[in-house]
């Protein structure tokens, strides 16, 4: 499904990334973990095509992808949550945000309609339509976050930091959400317990390649 | 902050088409800034306070915005009667009074509570992004109709910001006084602001990207004008127009 092979990649003189190699198979429930600049951010950036690699081949999907266009056709097929739901969410009423990416991929009004219906009814927030974003809690900016990358209706899911700022019953609901649907993920997180119960594989970055890891010998 | 306190009622002022509401909004305000006829002003306040009294908006709220707006006014009060030419109505020292002055600053203050009350019984009483979604339906450019919709979006985010710039730099013990020192602080502070903001908008951009946009934004509600829409369009705009001709 996705595979990065030797991949440099750096800030400036910085360097992140020094040949680093990953492969994600379908089914996969990855929880990927490292130390704090250690460039987890910027490898979901490298996947997602908002970051070039300085040298290194990225196949997403079963092709090749180097160009803008290339990866336009990945997104929404790999689904991203990003870390701070106020980037994403910027529409003014949820069930517009929600339709935003069904109506870019050419849904029509009518079927983004149905679409965030959908989406909004399996995540357990029906009603919540004409909600204005910026006046949801922190939590419910995460769910309905994932609803506007689930209403895509995506192959894989990358989640960047989902449990930041949620409480535990939030948490719980995430997990519930993700236990649940069929697809496979990767989940970048420091919440050891979260990834616990949502991953079943673990591996890290360190000194800017990927390792297999298991929670009790991992340095963090 | 809560600029949206009047969009939340309900009422048939409220349910209005959107598109009227700016037309009329906007028709009504020109006649009425070129209008120099005290009478006609004062005539034109009928139409706001109608829809004002029909939108059942909170005495009390709108009192407090126009008394923002009012604030401006009473600069011209300060200064109008003593400097606009014309018959002398009393003198206080070296200072006079004059008729002609009064007159512009009362006409003033009539036109500037007309507009603002029109725009508050009528654009308030939607949401932002009711509007923006009619600016673009009205032709306006898509680029200015963005970028009103991302300012007002994300300028609750930027406010958050500053204030929790602002309290961690008290939690510090920070007072600012007229020195050096405090100016320095706040323009630090401004500049961080600026540099969040344009990094929080390239991971907008990002998040938008990674969600399929290609730069076309699509339109989720189409809006239908109803009978009661062109009746309250078009009776409004027979009042405007009728101010403009009876002078």
């Amino acid at each position: 499904m996705i595979q990065l092979r030797d991949i440099h990649f750096g800030y400036g003189s910085q360097l992140i990334f020094n040949g680093l190699n990953l492969s994600i198979e379908p089914g996969d429930r990855l929880g990927l973990l490292g130390s704090n600049g250690c460039g987890k951010t910027t490898l979901c950036h490298i996947i997602m095509g908002l970051l070039r690699p300085k040298s290194g081949e990225v196949r997403i999907l079963g092709e090749t992808r180097t160009t803008e266009s290339d990866f336009a056709e990945i997104r929404g097929r790999i689904g991203f949550l990003f870390q701070d739901s106020d980037d994403q969410l910027f529409c003014p009423t949820v069930i517009e945000d929600v339709a935003f990416g069904p109506l870019n991929m050419g849904q029509s009004p009518e079927e983004a309609k149905k679409t965030v219906a959908g989406t909004l009814k399996s995540l357990k927030l029906s009603g919540f339509e004409d909600r204005i974003t910026y006046k949801l809690s922190g939590g419910e900016k995460r769910l309905v976050s994932l609803a506007t990358v689930l209403a895509m209706n995506p192959e894989f899911l990358i989640l960047d930091e989902p449990t930041t700022g949620l409480d535990e019953k939030t948490t719980d609901r995430l997990i519930e959400n993700l236990k649940e649907s069929s697809l496979g993920y990767m989940i970048i997180s420091h919440d050891r317990d979260f990834v616990k119960r949502t991953a079943n594989k673990l591996i890290h970055i360190k000194e800017g390649q990927m390792r297999a890891a298991n929670l009790d010998g991992l340095e963090m | 902050m809560d600029m949206e306190e009047f969009a939340s009622g309900k009422s048939w002022v409220h349910n209005l088409d959107p598109r009227v509401k700016i037309v009329v909004t906007l028709v009504f305000s020109v006649v009425v800034a070129l209008n120099n006829h005290i009478e006609m002003t004062a005539i034109s306040l009928i139409l706001p306070a109608f829809l004002l009294v029909c939108a059942r908006l909170d005495f009390g709220k709108v009192t407090e915005r126009l008394a923002i707006v009012n604030t401006f006014v009473l600069f011209l009060w300060l200064f109008l009667p003593f400097s606009a030419p014309g018959e002398t109505v009393y003198s206080i020292g070296p200072l006079t009074i004059q008729r002609e002055g009064i007159y512009q600053a009362f006409l003033i203050t009539l036109k500037s509570n007309s507009i603002i009350l029109m725009a508050l019984a009528l654009l308030g009483t939607s949401q932002i992004f009711t509007l923006v979604h009619a600016m673009s339906h009205l032709w306006v450019p898509d680029k200015l109709v963005h970028l009103f919709f991302f300012c007002f979006r994300y300028i609750h985010v930027i406010n958050d910001e500053y204030h929790r710039l602002s309290n961690a730099m008290k939690m510090r013990g920070f007072k600012p006084k007229t020195n050096i020192r405090t100016y320095r602080a706040y323009s630090y502070l401004v500049g961080m602001l600026l540099i969040r903001s344009f990094n929080r908008s390239k991971r907008i951009l990002q998040a938008m990207r990674c969600r399929g946009f290609k730069g076309k934004f699509y339109i989720l509600h189409h809006y239908e004008m109803k009978r009661y829409d062109y009746a309250v369009g078009s009776s409004s705009l027979a009042f405007t127009i009728l101010l403009m001709v009876a002078k």
